[in-house]
C-alpha cells in the first residue's frame, strides 16, 4: 500500500445521506475495503466515492478543499466527535491509522440549526460570514495606512492575537456545543482584533454588533461547557470567550450612541 | 491579435507615477453607475473587491466556496516579501526588483516587476493597519526572515500561516463592504464561461452550485482572480477545487494565454505515500533557513536509517553545488537538484523519491525550543501526515507542482487581450517570469488587488458609458445555452470511467513528459496522447446524479474537461520553447554543469497563445522582452 508504515484496512461506514435541504435524511452503510492506514479520512471517502460512481450511484457529498487543515472546508462528525479522534486536527488531517481494522465508523454532518444541510454531509455555514460582516474587521480602507513599524505591538500581545486569529472558520465549535453556540468563533475574532492597538477604536461597537448577529442567526448561548475548545482544530482557548464577555459588558456599559456620519460600518 | 504591453515611457522608477497621473479618473458621483464583477476571493480577488467597493463601484464577487475565506491563498505558509529594509541589510526596491527578474530567469516584463517591488512596502503598511498579526520582535517592531533566492532578510510572516492571515485581512475588508452593500457576494457560484459582446467583456455565466441554476451576470468590467492551474497534474499542492475553468473559458473567448508551460515545482513537499494520494502537502520553504538538505553519497546507504549514515557519507548537495546560497537556492534549482540525486539512485524513502531535510544541526545550535517556536506548526503537520517525529528523524521531502507562473496574458494595466477583462494574481502571467521566488505570490496578489486594479479599472471605465447593462442579449443567451448543453452532455455520456481516473492519467502524463524535465521526444508523445485521453473522457466518463442540485462529480468533470485541453497547450508551449529557463528545463538545453541554458537570441519573449477553434492549432504571438535595467546574464547562485 506504499508509505513507510502503511497497512491495508477494511471498515464499515454508516454515512448520513440527505438529498437536499428539505429532504429527509437517513444512514446508509458502505464497506471501505483495502484502505491504506496512511490514507487520510477524506482519501478513504474518495475511494468509497470512486466505487459509487463506477456503479452509477451518486457519490457522498462532503466539503473539502485544501486538505491540509487551513481552509476550514471539511466538517465531519466522526463517531459523534467534530473532526474525529485527533485533537487539534481538522477532518482532512485525520489519518486512517487512528482507526482499527474492521471498525465501524459513523459519519454525519455538523448538526446545528444555524447550519442547514445542503446535501449529505455538506452544510451551509454562511451565518459565520455574516457575523464577521457586522464587525469582525478593522476599518482600514486601502491607501490610508502609515508605515507599518510606526505601530508597535508587544510580542506577547501579537502572539495572543495570532493564537486567536488562527481560527479557520470550520464551525466545529458550533457543532460540538450542546447549545449550538458560535461563541468560540466570535470570541476568537473579538480577541484577535481586540489585542491589537489598531483594533481599539472599534472594539466596543465590534463586540456588540457581532454578539447581536450571533443571536440573530439562531446560534445558541454559551454555558461554558468547554466542548468547543476540545473540538477546535486550532486549539483556540475558551479564555477568548471570557474576554468577549468582558468586552461585551464593558461595551454595553460605556458605548455611546452613534451619530450619523460617523463613518461606514 | 496585437500584443501591446502599454508600458509607460520614461525611466523605470517613474513609470508607475506617470501612469497613475495619466490614467483617467471617474467622478465620485459617477462611480455608482459602474458594475464590476470579481471572480474569486483569494488575495487578489478579495483585495480588489474591497478596494473597488471602497472607491464606490458596485462590485459583484463570485466564489465557488461556501465562504470567501476558503480561497487557496489561505494555505500559503512562509511569508510575504517587501523591500522595507527594516533589517538594514542592504535591501531596496531596486534589489527586490533585481532579485525577482533574475529569479524569474529573465522572462518577466521589467516594468511590471519594478512596480511590484514598489508596491511591496505599501502592502505591509496596509496589512498591519488591518490587524494582520505579523511576527514581532520584543521591542514591538516587525520581524523578518530570509527566503530562497535572496541574500537579504525581507520576508514578513505570521508563524507558518502568513497566507491565512493576509487573506483574512483582505476578506475582512471585503466583508465590511458586503455589510455596506457595496459588494454583493455570491457564494457557491462557479463561473463557467465569459460573455463577450461587441468585442468587450460584458459578463459571466455562472452555475449556482446549490440548485444547478445557470445564470448570467453583466458588468462594465470583469476581473478574474481565479488562481493557478497546477491541478492539471492531478497531484499538486493546490487545493482540490483549484482549477483553470475561468481562465480557460476566457482563453477560448479570445484572451491570449501567456507562457502556459512555466510551472513551478516546489522542492520541499511531503513525498507521496500511496495510490490513494489525493494531493501533496507543501512544507514551507522557510524550513530551508535552518534545515540542511542531503542524501547518502552511496546508493547502498539509502535503505539505512539516517542516523546510521555518518557525516562523511552524506552529500549536502545544495551546499556543495551552490556554496553562496546553499540550502536557500531558488525553488527551480533546488527541485532539479533533488531530481538529479534521485535519478542517480540516491533518493530515500518509498520508491527512492525523497531527500532528507535535516534539523539536527540547527537543534544542536539553537535548541529544540527555538526550532519549535519558528516551525512548530510545520513540524506538527509533518508528524501528523507521516507519523514520524521530525525533531528526532530528518524530514523526507520531494518536489511537487506548486504554482503556475503562466496564465492569461495581461498588459501593464492587467488587462487581457479582451477589453474590459482584467486578470490578477496567479491567474495572470505577469511578474514571475519562468520561476517565482518564495514569498512573492502573496506580494503579487495583493499588489494587483489593492494597488493596481483600482487605478487601471478606473481608467478603463472612464472611457465606458455607465448605467445598467442588459444580461438578456443574444450573446448572453448563446453562452448560457452552451454552458447548459455542456452540463447535459457530461451527464449523458454514462461511460465506465470515473472523472478522477482520467484526471490521474492526465496528471501522470503531464508529470512525466511536461514536469521537472522535458524533452522534445517526450513532449511530442504527450502531444499525441492528450487528444486520445480527451476522446476517452468525452466517450467513456461517468457522471452520476442530476444537474439540478449540488453535484460534486459534475463540477469536477467540467474542470477536468478543461484541464484536458489546457494540458495540451502547456505541452505545445514547452515544445516550442527550445531553451531552458527557470522551471522550464529542456534536457537538450543545459550547460556542462547541468544548469538551465537560456537562448536569449531566440526566446527572450513572452509566448502568448491565441485560440483559433477546437480543430485548429493555436496561433503563437510574441511579446519581446527588453532588459534595460537588469543585465541579461546566466543566473548564478554558486
Amino acid at each position: 500500500m506504499g508509505g513507510i508504515n502503511g497497512r491495508a484496512m477494511n471498515l464499515t461506514l454508516k454515512v448520513w445521506r440527505q438529498a437536499g435541504p428539505g429532504a429527509e435524511g437517513r444512514f446508509e452503510t458502505y464497506q471501505a475495503e483495502g484502505i491504506s492506514s496512511d490514507a487520510s479520512f477524506l482519501e478513504m471517502l474518495d475511494v468509497v466515492n470512486e466505487g459509487l460512481i463506477e456503479q452509477g450511484d451518486e457519490p457522498i457529498a462532503f466539503s473539502h478543499d485544501c486538505r491540509e487543515g487551513i481552509c476550514g472546508s471539511c466538517a465531519l462528525m466522526i463517531n459523534g466527535v467534530a473532526h474525529g479522534p485527533v485533537k487539534g486536527a481538522a477532518t482532512c488531517q485525520v489519518h486512517m491509522r487512528s482507526f482499527g481494522d474492521g471498525e465501524q465508523i459513523t459519519v454525519e454532518p455538523w448538526r446545528a440549526s444555524a447550519f442547514p444541510v445542503v446535501k449529505d454531509l455538506v452544510v451551509d455555514r454562511t451565518a459565520l460570514d455574516r457575523i464577521i460582516q457586522v464587525g469582525g474587521f478593522i476599518s482600514a480602507p486601502t491607501g490610508g495606512a502609515r508605515d507599518a513599524n510606526e505601530i508597535l505591538v508587544a510580542k506577547p500581545d501579537a502572539d495572543e492575537a495570532m493564537d486567536a486569529a488562527a481560527c479557520i472558520g470550520c464551525g466545529a465549535c458550533v457543532a460540538a456545543c450542546p447549545n449550538g453556540s458560535a461563541s468560540l468563533f466570535t470570541s476568537a475574532k473579538v480577541t484577535h482584533l481586540g489585542m491589537l492597538p489598531q483594533g481599539q477604536p472599534e472594539r466596543s461597537r465590534r463586540v456588540v454588533a457581532m454578539v447581536a448577529q450571533m443571536d440573530e442567526e439562531g446560534f445558541g448561548g454559551c454555558s461554558l461547557f468547554g466542548e468547543c475548545q476540545e473540538a477546535c482544530p486550532k486549539l483556540i482557548s475558551i479564555d477568548t470567550i471570557n474576554r468577549m464577555h468582558h468586552d461585551y459588558l464593558r461595551a454595553v456599559l460605556t458605548l455611546r450612541p452613534e451619530r450619523s456620519g460617523a463613518g461606514e460600518g | 491579435m496585437e500584443l501591446n504591453s502599454r508600458t509607460p515611457a520614461g525611466p523605470i522608477e517613474q513609470q508607475w507615477d506617470r501612469a497613475r497621473f495619466e490614467y483617467k479618473l471617474v467622478n465620485p458621483a459617477n462611480k455608482r453607475k459602474y458594475d464590476v464583477i470579481v471572480v474569486g476571493a483569494g488575495l487578489a480577488g478579495a483585495s480588489a473587491a474591497a478596494t473597488l467597493a471602497e472607491l464606490g463601484y458596485n462590485v459583484h464577487c463570485f466564489v465557488y466556496h461556501d465562504s470567501p475565506r476558503r480561497a487557496h491563498s489561505i494555505a500559503a505558509q512562509g511569508g510575504i516579501n517587501a523591500a522595507k529594509n527594516y533589517q538594514n541589510d542592504g535591501d531596496s526596491v531596486r534589489r527586490l526588483f533585481y532579485d525577482t527578474v533574475k529569479g524569474g530567469d529573465f522572462r518577466a516584463r521589467e516594468s511590471n516587476v519594478y512596480r511590484l517591488a514598489q508596491n511591496s512596502v505599501n502592502i505591509i503598511d496596509q496589512a498591519v493597519a488591518q490587524g494582520v498579526p505579523f511576527a514581532r520582535e520584543y521591542g514591538g517592531l516587525l520581524a523578518n526572515r530570509s527566503f530562497g533566492g535572496a541574500q537579504v532578510s525581507r520576508t514578513f510572516y505570521a508563524r507558518g500561516q502568513t497566507g491565512q492571515q493576509l487573506l483574512l485581512g483582505a476578506y475582512q475588508q471585503m466583508m465590511r463592504m458586503v455589510g455596506t452593500g457595496q459588494v454583493k457576494l455570491h457564494t457557491m457560484h462557479e463561473m463557467l464561461d465569459l460573455v463577450v459582446e461587441d468585442g468587450v467583456a460584458r459578463g459571466i455565466v455562472v452555475r449556482d452550485m446549490r440548485t444547478g441554476e445557470i445564470r448570467s451576470h453583466s458588468a462594465h468590467a470583469v476581473v478574474l482572480c481565479t488562481g493557478g492551474y497546477g491541478n492539471v497534474f492531478y497531484l499538486s499542492t493546490n487545493a482540490k477545487y483549484s482549477n483553470a475553468t475561468a481562465i480557460w473559458r476566457a482563453y477560448k473567448r479570445g484572451a491570449a494565454f501567456g507562457n502556459p508551460c512555466f510551472t513551478q515545482i516546489h522542492p520541499t513537499c511531503i513525498p507521496q505515500s500511496g495510490e490513494h494520494q489525493s494531493k501533496l502537502v507543501l512544507m514551507s520553504e522557510s524550513l530551508r533557513n535552518d534545515g540542511r538538505v542531503w542524501v547518502p553519497k552511496r546508493k547502498e546507504d539509502c535503505a539505512k536509517a539516517p542516523d546510521q549514515i555518518p557525516e562523511q557519507d552524506r552529500d549536502y548537495y545544495l551546499e556543495r553545488r551552490y556554496p553562496s546560497f546553499g540550502n536557500l537556492a531558488p525553488r527551480d534549482i533546488a527541485s532539479r537538484a533533488a531530481k538529479v540525486v534521485c535519478d542517480e539512485g540516491r533518493g530515500v524513502g518509498p520508491g527512492g523519491l525523497g531527500v532528507y531535510l535535516d534539523f539536527a544541526d540547527a537543534i544542536k545550535r539553537l535548541g529544540e525550543e527555538k526550532i519549535r517556536e519558528r516551525y512548530g506548526n510545520l513540524f506538527d503537520m509533518y508528524a501528523n501526515i507521516t507519523g514520524e517525529n521530525p525533531y528526532k528523524v530528518p524530514m523526507r521531502i520531494y518536489p511537487a507542482v506548486h504554482y503556475t507562473m503562466g496564465g492569461l496574458w495581461v498588459d501593464y494595466d492587467l488587462q487581457s487581450t479582451i477589453p474590459g477583462l482584467f486578470v490578477a494574481g496567479e491567474a495572470n502571467f505577469s511578474d514571475h517570469g519562468a520561476n517565482r521566488l518564495g514569498a512573492s505570490a502573496l506580494m503579487q496578489g495583493l499588489s494587483d488587488g489593492y494597488f493596481i486594479l483600482p487605478y487601471t479599472i478606473g481608467n478603463y471605465l472612464a472611457g465606458v458609458k455607465g448605467g445598467p447593462i442588459a444580461n438578456t442579449g443574444a450573446a448572453f443567451k448563446a453562452v448560457e445555452a452552451e454552458v447548459d448543453g455542456r452540463m447535459k452532455r457530461l451527464l449523458s455520456i454514462n461511460g465506465k470511467r470515473t472523472p478522477d481516473s482520467i484526471h490521474k492519467e492526465l496528471g501522470r502524463l503531464m508529470w512525466e513528459k511536461c514536469g521537472m524535465e522535458r524533452t522534445r521526444e517526450g513532449l511530442t508523445e504527450a502531444l499525441a496522447e492528450i487528444p486520445k485521453l480527451r476522446e476517452e473522457f468525452w466517450h467513456n466518463v461517468r457522471v452520476p446524479g442530476s444537474e439540478n442540485d449540488l453535484n460534486q462529480a459534475l463540477e469536477k468533470a467540467g474542470r477536468i474537461a478543461d484541464f484536458l485541453e489546457l494540458g495540451e497547450l502547456m505541452v505545445r508551449d514547452a515544445l516550442h520553447r527550445e531553451e531552458s529557463c527557470g522551471g522550464h528545463f529542456r534536457a537538450e538545453y543545459q550547460t556542462e554543469e547541468g544548469e538551465a541554458l537560456r537562448d536569449d537570441e531566440k526566446f527572450a519573449y513572452v509566448a502568448a497563445w491565441e485560440y483559433r477553434g477546437d480543430d485548429q492549432a493555436p496561433a503563437l504571438h510574441k511579446e519581446p522582452l527588453v532588459f534595460e535595467n537588469v543585465k541579461l546574464a546566466q543566473r548564478s547562485y554558486k
